[in-house]
């Protein structure tokens, strides 16, 4: 098979059949759950709720009139018990609804026959995916709706579904692929409607071959002007730029995003969720979850209620195994922020947790940089991370701006392979935020 | 990225060695600034890391290093072995006793002493008297490394540098090598080697005999192929570029054939170039060493043609037969420029 791909990058052991070919399946209701009201890149929601409400599964409980923004509904039925600030998985603390189940549950249908394409416009999409509250679940979690709102002078010639899933151990977009490849495709398809796309690709690894296989088998029933795309296992493929590469060998320039060459990039989590909203007006309140790394008893693959509680998943999965330092993490080990509060709830772009320990645990340690060339060869934007790193560390943010260091999209390549075990992006990171305060103006 | 290694990241996969322990780190801290990152940052993703570390890199090296000095210790006896150990010993120590002194953490176990030692001694003659190695040695460990800093500072390659103290301390001792004479009963007699006898005499030698080694010269030097096996291993490992090596031979041999090509009866042909003194150990272990070659694919270009042609140009019209010691030296001089000058397009950019 030829595969297509990006230069550099690297190939990090996957550890993905710990859960690749376990079936999905569906958590218990939770007893309390806690929503962040900011769940997305944007503006902050306000509760529309007060403490006491008793609220409906699937009910808008926060929404804010702006346009880059996704209101969040709640994703179990019972009563309100505390508005407050609370952690958060990405960092920091964010005003949270903390709901306490009565546990009534609600029926939501559940059928793949596809969508009547007639009866809908772009509008009408856009309007149903701004109410669902769905953001991109591939991790950025940026508004889908602004995503789909292309600006009259851009025009859009191809929509790629991101079925790549290239950090290490996640396997929630591989499954969903597996088991509801129609609402996958469906949502693809709404999604090429709403931006007036005529082409479609759906980039996929070649380490998914089963998906691979079963997608095309849907493509030839469904919608024969979508083209799979098989890529070379690599990391990180799923970056939006590097998937652009990858399946249409385009380059996005530095500071553009993916829509000023005519690309509209989705996660394939999104596009179902998509199909959710607009086939059974069904908000996005649960999403597909991979519970697993070394530290974890028995590795799953969840369907979770939005605002779970970490400790409540890795519970549903065994629990951790015994003894020593852990790690947790939201989302998969290459990019994902480690968590020290266990409380921490599941958001919208929760694709996993990973729990590591033992020596799967990275040393503290680090070493002389020794040119090995190696972060340079694996970093997939072309950049000097030896050198940024060091430019950050000695705060000279002049050079560190002339090397670059803006356009690093901290995938982590650069850390990985460092046989010095430098931790590069971690200063890279401490670097952009040295230069932004400097730009800053009137900051001494 | 190459197939080969494709491969290998699949075969590791299905059997599922993920959970593999690691290997333990046997190095001691370097530093830790903590205290810089800890206000910023909330977390210090990737958390997965290749099974990869500075030992691990040097000891492969170490391990690539030995055919050539079991066939140095084969042709040469029992000199070449206590010379190997003499600089790999002194080498080993004067790291020590400088991390020491500088309340550095001792970290000569981390194999890169070693390796200047054992480079330094396979540039040697056998012939050559053991007090000298040991200077040569501290030479290029104390100002080699650790007047730069220590590893990952230098400029030069220490080896080398010891190798060009020992050219100017001991001019004469230093070339005079004895020819190789494995199984004779005989001990080594002096002779000249392949390129001295091209250079002064205008005599050649036969290439098979420099290809496995049956000839005087310097310990690391006279085996063509034992050098190409341990290179090839550091490449089959991947830690090695085949840039550095293959760029710096076929400029060589290029760069040769352009002046045999003009006058085949005065100048040797690009072959000979390649089998004879140390183009061999320098193109697979001098030019590929880390921390004195650039990090961009443009500078490890300019870097290794730019040497390639500085060997051809000593070796025919410089006073002295070799020119491998000076030409890597040289073009490390100028590697910090190298990889400044030579910064790769960033994805995206337009220049
Ligand atoms: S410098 Fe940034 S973009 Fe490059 S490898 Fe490192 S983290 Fe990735
Ligand atoms: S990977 Fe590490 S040791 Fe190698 S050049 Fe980059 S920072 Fe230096």
């Amino acid at each position: 098979m030829n595969l297509k791909t990006f230069k550099h990058g690297i190939h990090p052991l996957y550890c993905k059949e710990l859960t690749a070919r376990k079936e999905i399946e569906r958590a218990p209701i939770p007893k309390t759950v806690t929503v962040p009201l900011q769940q997305h890149l944007g503006t902050p929601c306000q509760p529309l709720v007060k403490k006491g409400d008793v609220v409906e599964e699937g009910q808008k409980i926060g929404d804010v009139v702006t346009f880059v923004t996704a209101p969040v509904h709640s994703p179990i039925s019972g009563k309100v018990k505390d508005i407050e600030r609370y952690p958060y998985p990405v960092g920091g603390k964010v005003l949270s609804v903390v709901i306490e189940s009565n546990e009534e549950v609600k029926e939501w249908p559940e059928n793949n026959t596809g969508l009547d394409m007639d009866l809908i416009t772009p509008q009408s999409i856009r309007d149903a995916v701004r109410e669902a509250g769905i953001v991109g679940m591939g991790g950025a979690a940026f508004p889908t709706h602004v995503k789909l709102s292309p600006p009259k002078d851009k025009k859009i010639d191809t929509v790629i579904m991101n079925g790549c899933e290239c950090e290490p151990f996640l396997t929630s977009d591989h499954s969903l692929m597996l088991e509801f490849p129609e609402k996958v495709l469906w949502g693809m398809k709404v999604i090429m409607k709403a931006v007036n796309a005529q082409k479609g690709d759906r980039g996929i690894e070649e380490n998914k071959l089963d998906a691979i296989n079963i997608i095309q088998e849907v493509v030839r029933d469904i919608s024969p002007e979508i083209e799979v795309v098989p890529l070379e296992t690599k990391y990180p493929q799923g970056a939006e730029k590097m998937l652009i590469k990858a399946t249409l060998n385009r380059d996005v320039p530095m500071g553009k995003l993916p829509l000023d060459v005519g690309v509209v990039v989705n996660n394939v989590g999104t596009a179902a969720a998509i199909y959710d909203a607009l086939k059974f007006k069904k908000p996005l309140i649960e999403r597909i979850v991979t519970v697993s790394g070394n530290g974890l008893t028995e590795p799953k693959n969840l369907i979770l209620r939005i605002g779970t509680s970490f400790k409540e998943a890795i519970e549903n999965c065994g629990g951790m195994i015994e003894g020593g330092e852990r790690v947790v993490i939201n989302g998969g080990p290459m990019m994902g922020v480690a968590q020290t509060d266990l409380d921490v709830p599941v958001i919208k772009a929760t694709s996993g947790i990973t729990v590591l320990t033992g020596d799967e645990i990275k040393p503290k340690i680090y070493h002389p940089c020794i040119k090995c060339a190696g972060c340079v060869e694996a970093c997939p934007v072309n950049l000097m991370p030896y050198r940024l790193g060091d430019l950050a560390r000695l705060s000279r943010v002049d050079e560190f701006k002339r090397w670059g260091g803006l356009s690093c999209v901290e995938c982590g390549c650069c850390s990985f392979v460092c046989p010095a075990r430098r931790p590069l992006v971690q200063w890279i990171r401490v670097g952009k935020v040295k230069l932004r305060e400097e730009d800053k103006p009137g900051s001494a | 990225m190459d197939k080969s290694r494709e491969g290998k990241v699949k075969g590791r996969r299905q059997t599922g060695e993920c959970m593999k322990e690691k290997e333990k780190v046997p190095v001691s801290a370097n530093k830790t600034d903590e205290s810089i990152v800890e206000r910023f940052v909330v977390s210090s993703s990737p958390h997965l890391l290749k099974d990869i570390n500075i030992p691990k890199i040097m000891h492969t090296v170490v391990i690539a290093l030995a055919p050539a000095m079991v066939v140095s210790i084969y042709f040469f006896g029992i000199s070449a072995l206590i010379l190997i150990l003499t600089c790999i010993i002194s080498s080993i120590a004067t790291e020590a006793f400088f991390q020491r002194l500088r309340k550095r953490p001792i970290t000569v176990y981390d194999g890169s002493a070693i390796i200047t030692g054992i480079l330094l001694a396979l540039t040697l003659p056998p012939s050559f008297p053991v007090l000298g190695a040991v200077l040569g040695s501290v030479f290029a460990i104390a100002i080699g490394k650790q007047f730069f800093g220590g590893l990952g500072y230098n400029i030069f390659n220490p080896a080398l540098l010891g190798r060009a103290f020992l050219q100017a301390t001991y001019p004469v001792l230093i070339t005079t090598w004895s020819k190789s004479l494995a199984g004779s009963g005989i001990d080594v007699v002096a002779a000249a080697t392949p390129l001295a006898l091209m250079k002064f005499d205008g005599e050649m030698t036969p290439y098979l005999d420099m290809f496995f080694g049956n000839i005087s010269g310097s310990l690391g030097e006279t085996s063509v192929l034992a050098i190409i096996v341990g290179g090839l291993y550091l490449r089959y490992k991947g830690y090695i570029n085949w840039r550095l090596p293959l760029g710096y031979l076929g400029a060589i041999f290029f760069f040769g054939a352009i002046f045999w090509l003009f006058n085949p009866s005065k100048y040797p042909a690009p072959l000979f170039h390649l089998l004879a003194g140390g183009a061999m150990l320098g193109a697979w272990f001098m030019v590929t060493d880390m921390v004195t070659s650039p990090v961009t694919p443009l500078g490890q270009w300019i870097f290794v043609i730019g040497a390639g042609i500085l060997v051809v140009i000593i070796r025919l019209f410089g006073g002295l037969p070799e020119g491998v010691m000076y030409s890597i030296l040289l073009m490390n001089s100028i590697v910090p420029l190298l990889d400044k000058w030579t910064r790769p397009r960033i994805f995206g950019e337009v220049r």
